[in-house]
């Protein structure tokens, strides 16, 4: 069985710079890890393989910096490792970047029977490069799936979606996005990480190796364009309490009684106005 | 009955109406777009015995509704969906497409854009129109923490799945008219790939803090099970949810589905009351867009306590059962 895994590299920050030369973040001023769905993603991979026993493709798009992840994906039990890198392909929204796994999958591992990807990345949060590879690559697909089995040739799958618990089938080759509620990832052990730096077993791709070009790029590439990035504003109440814990609640709960009722639709107002603020 | 005024769509996902009125959501903001670029909304309901969505979305703001009411389409299919819309998009050409962020919209909609060769943006908790006259996308990203204004300049239809509860639904006048235009099966119907083998509805989701107004957080200065179990006393007493750091999960104090931040559920309550937490990023990813933040700790240096609203310097426990003692005594209903 040959499974081919999607990953991604994401920064370990809750938030970035925007670059307004290049309309994009500054994704180089972070450290990266792999992005946890994609763990999970990976995981049921190992598990199937453990299984079954399979040959995993470990698959990213990113800057050199992303080989981690694949290096990663090495230690823990990946049999191969593809990194798409170009400076071209920079900036690639969900439209441009499905295409652009399709085209390294349909060069480099023509023959899969099942792809795998994490639901979504803590970074963007668009859960949508899994589902439109499927329609790229002509796939069945599940997305959000919590467990999968296989028989033959047949893919059993479990999913909870929109207050339904739904068991699907489908045929291989198949595509479905993990979610994070099964399939908690394991550790890398040390040995691995070495080892999977020992041996030079990431292959690198640039845009020529897939053929894709300037003109493919503006014909296959991003339909979206973004044209700000900023930081959601808070006002900040900054109050501090301090004291004994019957001091500060009381404190608290005159200050906030209002909120509170509010956001609970019940009413915690004090009947006699006694300690009342202001 | 093709016409050349501009449309806006609208996708009928009726299938939780009463729990989720996503929809309702989505025809009200269309009505307000559709104003401004001079279209008309059209609602897209496809299913079985539908007229009572065809009668709610006429209601709620539809000028047209295009239906398709067939016994094959009992049950939500990506697939068939994908086909009929894509046939109609090609025939009429919409200007907008607006799907709600449901998991169903979440899957259905990028499938949908790659078919059309257009662009998508995703969860947006925004929709304008620009100067240009483009639909302008507010998505959010990094837990809810960053923003982002997107917009589709050259390719037709312009698409965004919409997260529920961003816009208000305009009140029903049951004596509206829409354009109702029954249309046929298309007989091309590609038969489905995914077979559902059983379904059924599940509760699992209903107490999920992913959606809770108020959420009590515990971390691992709750020092023990007991203490942090507290804590489900208090959120239910604010009819809210328990949410909990990775330290709690391994401790085995709280099930992973309570995990809250990167590589757990991102939160959006109106009140967060933060436990014992101190704040390291895997945690605080996840509270991007939590509207007020009281968090409890000995420690007033922690990067929890600078984020809060509200920074109470005490022990977590002690603050934790006054506060259920005292608010048992002022709730009321």
């Amino acid at each position: 069985m040959n499974l081919v895994v999607c990953l991604k590299q994401v920064p370990m920050v809750t938030e970035l710079p925007w670059d307004e030369k290049t309309g994009t973040l500054r994704r180089d001023l972070a450290a990266g890890m792999m992005n946890p769905a994609c763990k999970h993603a990976l995981e049921a991979a190992l598990q199937i393989k453990e299984k079954y026993s399979a040959n995993i493709t470990a698959i990213t798009m990113g800057p050199p910096a992303a080989q981690e992840i694949l290096r990663e994906a090495l230690a823990l039990g990946a049999d191969r490792a593809i990194l798409i890198c170009d400076k071209l392909l920079a900036g690639s929204d969900t439209f441009a970047t499905s295409w652009i796994l399709a085209e390294a999958i349909k060069k480099e591992c023509p023959k899969f029977d099942l792809l795998l990807c994490g639901a979504y990345t803590s970074d963007s949060e668009t859960a949508q490069v899994g589902p439109q590879l499927a329609e790229k690559l002509d796939l069945p697909a599940a997305a959000y799936i919590e467990k999968l089995e296989i028989n033959g040739r047949t893919l059993r799958v479990r999913r909870l979606v929109d207050n339904f618990r739904e068991t699907l089938e489908m045929e291989f080759p198949a595509l479905v996005t993990v979610s994070m509620e099964n399939y908690e990832p394991r550790y890398t052990t040390l040995v691995g990480l070495e080892n999977s730096f020992n041996e030079n077993s990431v292959i690198i791709l640039d845009a020529g190796a897939l053929g894709i070009n300037a003109s493919a790029m503006e014909s296959q590439g991003s339909r979206t364009k973004v044209r700000k990035v900023f930081l959601r504003k808070t006002q900040k109440e900054n109050v501090l309490l301090q004291g004994t814990a019957a001091t500060v609640v009381t404190e608290f709960l005159n200050k906030y009684q209002r909120k509170i009722s509010a956001a609970i639709g019940k009413s915690i107002e004090e009947i006699k106005p006694v300690h009342e603020n202001k | 009955m093709k016409t050349n005024k501009k449309s806006i769509w609208v996708f009928g996902d009726y299938r939780n109406y009463y729990q989720n009125r996503v929809t309702l959501q989505l025809l009200s903001k269309a009505v307000d777009l559709a104003r401004t670029i001079k279209a008309e909304v059209c609602a897209l309901v496809f299913g079985h015995e539908i007229d009572e969505w065809i009668m709610e979305y006429t209601a709620h703001g539809a000028d047209r509704i295009l239906a398709i009411d067939h016994p094959l389409l009992k049950s939500y299919s990506t697939e068939r969906y994908l086909a009929i819309i894509e046939n109609l998009a090609k025939e009429r050409d919409p200007e907008i497409i607006l799907i709600g962020a449901t998991d169903f919209g979440r899957e259905f909609a990028p499938r949908l854009a790659k078919r059309l060769k257009t662009g998508l943006s995703a969860d947006c908790v925004g929709l304008d129109i620009t100067e240009e006259g483009l639909l302008l996308q507010i998505a959010p990203s990094f837990g809810g923490n960053m923003l982002a204004e997107i917009i589709t300049e050259r390719h037709r239809p312009q698409m965004a799945t919409v997260r529920p509860g961003t816009f208000k639904e305009i009140p029903h006048n049951y004596k509206r008219k829409a354009l109702v235009e029954h249309l046929p099966l298309p007989d091309n119907l590609p038969a489905p790939r995914v077979r559902l083998v059983e379904y059924e509805r599940s509760a699992e989701r209903e107490h999920s803090i992913e959606n809770a107004a108020v959420i009590v957080c515990g971390g691992r200065g709750m020092a023990n099970k007991n203490n942090f179990n507290r804590l489900h006393e208090l959120a239910k007493l604010l009819g809210g949810g328990v949410g909990a750091t990775r330290p709690v999960i391994y401790a085995g104090w709280a099930d992973h589905g309570a995990l809250v931040g990167q590589a757990g559920k991102h939160i959006k309550p109106k009140i967060l009351f933060s436990f014992g937490i101190s704040g390291a990023i895997q945690h605080t990813a996840g509270l991007g867009e939590a509207d007020f933040i009281v968090a409890i700790n000995k420690n007033p240096q922690a990067t929890m306590m600078k984020m809060a609203d509200v920074a109470i310097v005490a022990d977590a426990s002690d603050v934790l059962n006054t506060l259920i003692k005292e608010l048992k005594k002022r709730i009321r209903e």
